[in-house]
């Protein structure tokens, strides 16, 4: 696209230049529009659809911390985990939340770095994704211990046994960085929130919802000295959270490729961990974002065209990233000359979980191919439709991992084949149930966009922008040339 | 005394009233000035704002903030506001927290209990590092967030922008304002209105405590 440049002489004498950007908000909305829209939601009256949704989440949820419930009376032998496959479903559905969170914060973190103005639409949801998903993911580990009273004891705390936990335990290192990734996530979001938490108090009525926005907002007034302070804490935590997220899926992914069982003694995990946890949560941030489009179909305005195709890109890629971990995976079994490798490789294809392996290899690689053709990548039927098929697809990814690994290796005599039980899939359909519950309240209660962040990429946000120029008074000949170039602005930049 | 009385008596019931209304609405307005927390003005967008804040600088004056719904390009050096210190506040806290972390895991896995695992190391620094990382990240972020807090003397809930009901309405969802305060050195009501008018600020109003009683119903 064509983009015309305006060179402004400022009053002092300063050049500043204008490139008008392409739009990322349809319809050319005013500031107000923005709040109009966003406050809008929580606002209202949440339509038929998200009461529906609501229930069914509720009632999962529900499920979900009863079945807990019960495996804590019981123990975790109500699920199918048992020797040689101690690792099963939980540890997979933990890998698989844990990796769906990295998306939000590579959208809010590594994006904002970028400066990938596109982001500001999304960001703030998928950063509640991100909580969520981190939210759902710790519960595994912690009820897959069992003795979930003692979880306490993976924190370094003097003790009368006068012991210390093992630093060089990665499960150790799990600890730390699932909560150093939970808690950085939720100051990100809580710092994001807080301009907008004003905007909502003072649009709120007098009552507790006002006194309580009042208090989260802390007496936000967006002076020009707070914002100082705010944005440069806010390119801080984005700067803080980018190794983050790069390192907790590499973390996770030690505590298979520190072992030495053939599948997870590998060095390519750490990479393909991450890549794979961006593509699953890029998925689940699209499936969220067509939902959201389903109850409140106003946020298409904000939520365009573009940033579905963005994200589908972003999607097509890191499939094809995961799809080249697989082949490589492939290759150094057979390269490495080492016949445990070589065998559990094999048997993954061909053994008896080939079926886990190839809806893996479908849903991750060849479905996302669809999105070489742009009008796929803007349909939002299919955009759904491909996001589920990579959300199963990645469970599945790592299902392969942990299962295969385990059920098949050394010693023949101790392969097992894993079936599991109802209280397996209780628990993991029960714990999208949660995520579904706090991010159905998250759009009750929270403005989904980051308003005072789209604001501030609305092309008249720049203070630079001829409209400004046009306001002034006294300019004459020279607001002749504004106007004019202004008006080429609109014709090329806009589409 | 009685000259005044007489004076009184010959003017009519009518004129009286209106002299008492515009001797009673100047009174008020002395009131509000004395009262005045500051001076508040709106302007009509970004670019408004920024030359603005530059004129208010140039005019000046210290003590004066400008609102906007998000943050300004440029607006920090218009206002001839210095860089935020928190990067180095937060340097100091992630470090504390690496150096912090290896003492942790030192201490506790080579000193007071040494037991070797997988024929590592007591002190096993790649196996130390993503802790410490963690640790300097944890620390660091949580720096960021508290001291931003700090820095911009939050939480605080009462401030006298919030008295003005166009402010409280608009400064977070379209409205760019500017405001002077009382405890600039040079802050004269009258001239900081003027001045306000001048640099083409509108709706320009006194910033004040809500009056009580009769004044807040003639006000």
């Amino acid at each position: 696209m064509e983009t015309a440049t305006l060179k402004q002489e400022h009053h002092n004498g300063h050049h500043h230049v204008y490139v008008p950007e392409p739009e990322l908000i349809n319809g050319k909305p005013t500031f107000n529009t923005i709040t109009e829209v966003i406050c809008g939601v929580p606002e209202g009256k949440m339509p038929r659809l998200w009461w529906i949704l609501f229930g069914i989440s509720f009632a999962f949820m529900a499920m979900y911390l009863a079945v807990i419930g019960y495996l804590i009376w019981k123990g975790i032998g109500i699920w199918g985990n048992n020797t040689t496959v101690g690792w099963a479903w939980d540890i997979t559905n933990f890998v698989w939340w844990v990796g769906i969170g990295h998306a939000g914060t590579l959208i809010s973190a590594v994006l904002f770095l970028f400066r990938q103005k596109w982001r500001t639409s999304i960001n703030r949801f998928s950063e509640a994704m991100t909580i969520f998903a981190v939210i759902c993911a710790g519960m595994f580990p912690l009820i897959h211990m069992g003795r979930i009273w003692h979880a306490y004891w993976f924190l370094p705390l003097p003790n009368s046994m006068q012991m210390w936990v093992n630093f060089r335990s990665p499960l150790m290192w799990d600890v730390f960085a699932i909560s150093t990734y939970l808690s950085v996530s939720i100051m990100f979001w809580y710092v994001g929130l807080i301009p907008d938490l004003a905007t909502m108090r003072d649009r709120a009525k007098p009552g507790i919802r006002k006194t309580l926005l009042g208090l989260f907002s802390l007496g936000w007034r967006g002076g020009n000295r707070q914002w100082r302070h705010y944005e440069r804490a806010y390119t801080i935590l984005a700067g803080l959270s980018t190794p983050l997220v790069l390192s907790v899926h590499t973390i996770v992914s030690f505590d298979f490729a520190t072992s030495i069982i053939p599948g997870w003694h590998t060095t390519i995990f750490p990479p393909y961990f991450v890549a794979g946890a961006i593509f699953s949560g890029f998925a689940m941030v699209m499936t969220l974002v067509i939902i959201t489009y389903w109850m409140f179909p106003q946020v298409k305005q904000i939520i365009n065209e573009r940033h579905i195709d963005n994200m589908n890109k972003i999607i097509m890629v890191t499939g094809m990233m995961v799809g080249y971990a697989y082949g490589c995976e492939f290759f150094i079994a057979w390269y490495s000359g080492n016949p445990y490798e070589a065998s559990i490789f094999m048997k993954r294809a061909t053994g008896p979980y080939w079926w886990a392996y190839w809806s893996m290899i479908t849903c991750n690689v060849i479905i996302p191919q669809v999105f070489w053709i742009k009008s796929m990548r803007t349909n939002l039927t299919v955009s759904f439709i491909v996001s589920i098929f990579v959300n199963i697809g990645m469970w599945f990814e790592r299902f392969v991992i942990t299962v295969t690994s385990l059920s098949q290796d050394y010693l023949p005599s101790s392969w097992k084949y894993f079936n599991p039980t109802i209280y397996d899939v209780a628990c993991f359909v029960g714990s999208i149930g949660l995520f579904m519950t706090l991010f159905l309240l998250f759009l009750r209660y929270m403005p989904m966009v980051a308003m005072s962040e789209v604001k501030g990429v609305l092309p008249h946000a720049n203070p630079h922008h001829p409209d400004h120029a046009l306001n002034k008074h006294g300019r004459g000949h020279e607001t002749h040339q504004v106007e004019k170039v202004a008006e080429l602005a609109t014709k090329n930049g806009g589409h | 005394m009685s000259e005044n009385m007489n004076e009184l008596q010959s003017q009519s019931a009518e004129e009286l009233r209106k002299k008492a209304e515009v001797t009673s609405a100047k009174a008020l307005q002395i009131l509000i000035e004395e009262e005045a927390e500051g001076v508040v003005a709106e302007f009509d967008n970004p670019g408004a704002l920024l030359e603005a804040a530059e004129k208010i600088r140039h005019a000046g004056y210290k003590r004066f903030e400008v609102y906007s719904p998000f943050p300004i390009h440029g607006m920090d050096d218009a206002m001839g506001l210095k860089q935020s210190p928190l990067g180095f506040i937060v340097f100091a806290a992630g470090a504390i927290g690496c150096i912090g972390a290896l003492l942790l895991q030192w201490w506790t896995s080579a000193v007071d209990y040494p037991v070797v695992y997988s024929g590592k190391p007591l002190f096993a620094l790649p196996a130390f590092i993503p802790i410490t990382f963690e640790l300097t990240v944890i620390l660091s972020g949580f720096t960021a967030m508290v001291g931003m807090f700090a820095l911009n003397r939050m939480p605080r809930f009462f401030h006298p922008m919030f008295y003005s009901d166009k402010f409280s309405k608009k400064a977070s969802d379209d409205g760019f304002f500017a405001a002077i305060f009382v405890w600039d050195e040079k802050f004269n009501v009258r001239e900081v209105k003027q001045f306000f008018q001048s640099i083409g600020g509108k709706n320009v109003e006194i910033i004040h405590r809500p009056l009580e009683g009769e004044l807040a119903q003639q006000n």
